[in-house]
């Protein structure tokens, strides 16, 4: 026998637009602090301060190299204990995906700011211009630019990442989705629509980002 | 009355084993262009690199007006705190242009006066135009500089280096890189600095604007000054059989 749909378990609208303003909110918090703490990291790496670049290191192994999903769990669950640190669990929970997009885009930021002519640096050397002029007026503009399709795809996987956050109690899409599903015994349906859900608020986010590119790119080369 | 102006003392500057500069001195006065020649590798962009305080001479002493600068064993002697100030003196024009891609001509002229000469943004930009003005690209002023060619990358790049007022213009192959019918355009806004009373350290491989405008001309052969005087005399009648050499492989450049 076939499996009979039945699409109006999932008629439920509140439930979903609270989960929806739980993840957006998540994913854009997560991922803006994240890239924002990445490119201080990424400045940390390409700096001539030994412990600094070692700090990073140490930082971005243990970031890029154990599962967000155990980096979630030991934000929320061993910080407070090992640390003594009570943090209220909303910021608890997003630690360990902030720090992931760190970790991550840090790589990124290094890599890109490595990319940049090294020539565009005596040029601005010669005019006068500090270290940090240089990098904020010339060298990081460029390089945001040459970075934005790495970036988005880091933000995308942060996005989706969001779901993870359901293991420790964040009334995310997928915490909805479990929590429907539970209620009803449809996981079909419920997933389904979830995952509709999830494309189409990331669908647009990519396609407008790949937009930026274009124009920049139309007016450099 | 002729004091020197731009002073080079013992300059120095090693590589590991490799001496790419031996002993260079050199001096030249106010208002004047030398021109300086040699085959490729022969250290003449170091020399300037060096000058710019791009590359950290060996050994040496730097003069410009009253600023000064002493460097031993690969150190600023006394620190680093002058070196803002002596490079403030001079601004280079580099052979690859290097203008900033991300940013118009406007802002590529205008970006440095705002930020080490702390001028506003209207004050830096009406500088900047009127420098784009003076070599005949205002109306580039709104353009990216990939949309320009060659030739007006490299003037644009003169423009930003006058921006900054310097004191000496330094030119590393500033025409090397481009397509022999964009070269003149470049030469000419040269031409026309040095007629304005503009001290000018030139490396080039155009003999005829060496000869036409330069007041001293340089010869570099690994390393070392190995002849110096009037360019008419030094590519009339080389000394050396190194200039020797190298002016039969540039006679074809030479106009009579």
């Amino acid at each position: 026998m076939g499996y009979e749909y039945d699409w109006s378990v999932v008629l439920q609208p509140s439930v979903w637009l609270e989960a929806i303003y739980i993840t957006l909110v998540y994913g854009i918090g997560t991922t803006v602090v994240g890239l924002i703490l990445g490119l201080v990291l990424g400045l940390m790496l390409i700096s001539s301060f030994g412990p600094a670049r070692w700090f990073v290191q140490i930082f971005i192994g243990i970031f890029r190299c154990t599962p967000a999903l155990i980096q979630i769990l030991w934000f929320y669950y061993a910080f407070p204990i090992v640390l003594g640190i009570n943090f209220p669990p909303w910021l608890a929970a997003g630690c360990g995906l902030t720090f992931y997009m760190a970790a991550f885009s840090a790589e990124i930021f290094r890599g890109g700011i490595q990319s940049i002519d090294k020539r565009q640096w005596s040029a601005s050397r010669s005019l006068c211009m500090s270290y940090w002029q240089t990098m904020r007026h010339v060298i990081l503009p460029q390089t945001f630019r040459r970075m934005t399709p790495a970036i988005v795809n880091q933000a995308i996987i942060q996005f989706k990442n969001t779901s993870l956050l359901s293991i420790v109690a964040v009334h995310d899409l997928m915490y909805a989705a479990n929590a429907l599903t539970a209620e009803t015994y449809r996981p079909l349906e419920v997933f389904t629509f979830a995952a509709v859900i999830y494309i189409v608020i990331i669908w647009p986010l990519a396609t407008w980002t790949n937009h930026i590119e274009r124009q920049s790119n139309k007016r450099l080369s | 009355m002729s004091t020197p102006f731009i002073t080079i003392e013992n300059l120095s500057k090693s590589y590991g084993d490799f001496k790419a500069l031996t002993d260079v001195s050199f001096s030249l006065e106010e208002g004047k262009t030398a021109a300086i020649i040699g085959s490729s590798g022969c250290g003449k962009s170091t020399f300037l690199r060096c000058l710019n305080l791009l590359e950290t001479p060996t050994e040496a002493t730097f003069r410009i007006g009253d600023k000064e600068v002493f460097f031993q064993n690969e150190k600023q002697v006394d620190g680093e705190k002058d070196a803002l100030s002596f490079r403030r003196e001079m601004a280079m024009v580099f052979q690859s242009f290097d203008l900033f891609p991300h940013r118009t001509v406007l802002n590529n002229v205008a970006l440095a006066p705002m930020l080490v000469r702390k001028m506003e943004r209207e004050k830096a930009e009406s500088l900047a135009l009127q420098l784009l003005e003076r070599i005949g690209l205002s109306e580039k002023a709104k353009s990216y500089p990939s949309q320009l060619s060659g030739g007006q990358q490299q003037r644009v790049a003169i423009a930003r280096a006058l921006a900054m007022e310097p004191k000496v213009l330094l030119f590393d192959e500033a025409t090397s890189a481009l397509d022999p019918e964009l070269v003149g355009e470049v030469l000419d806004v040269m031409k026309a600095l040095a007629e304005d009373g503009r001290t000018m350290v030139v490396v080039t491989h155009e003999l005829n604007f060496a000869l036409d405008v330069a007041d001293v001309l340089v010869f570099f052969d690994q390393g070392k000054i190995t002849e110096i005087g009037p360019p008419a005399e030094l590519l009339g009648n080389p000394q050396s059989d190194r200039l020797k050499t190298f002016l039969t492989r540039y006679h074809h450049m030479l106009k009579n």
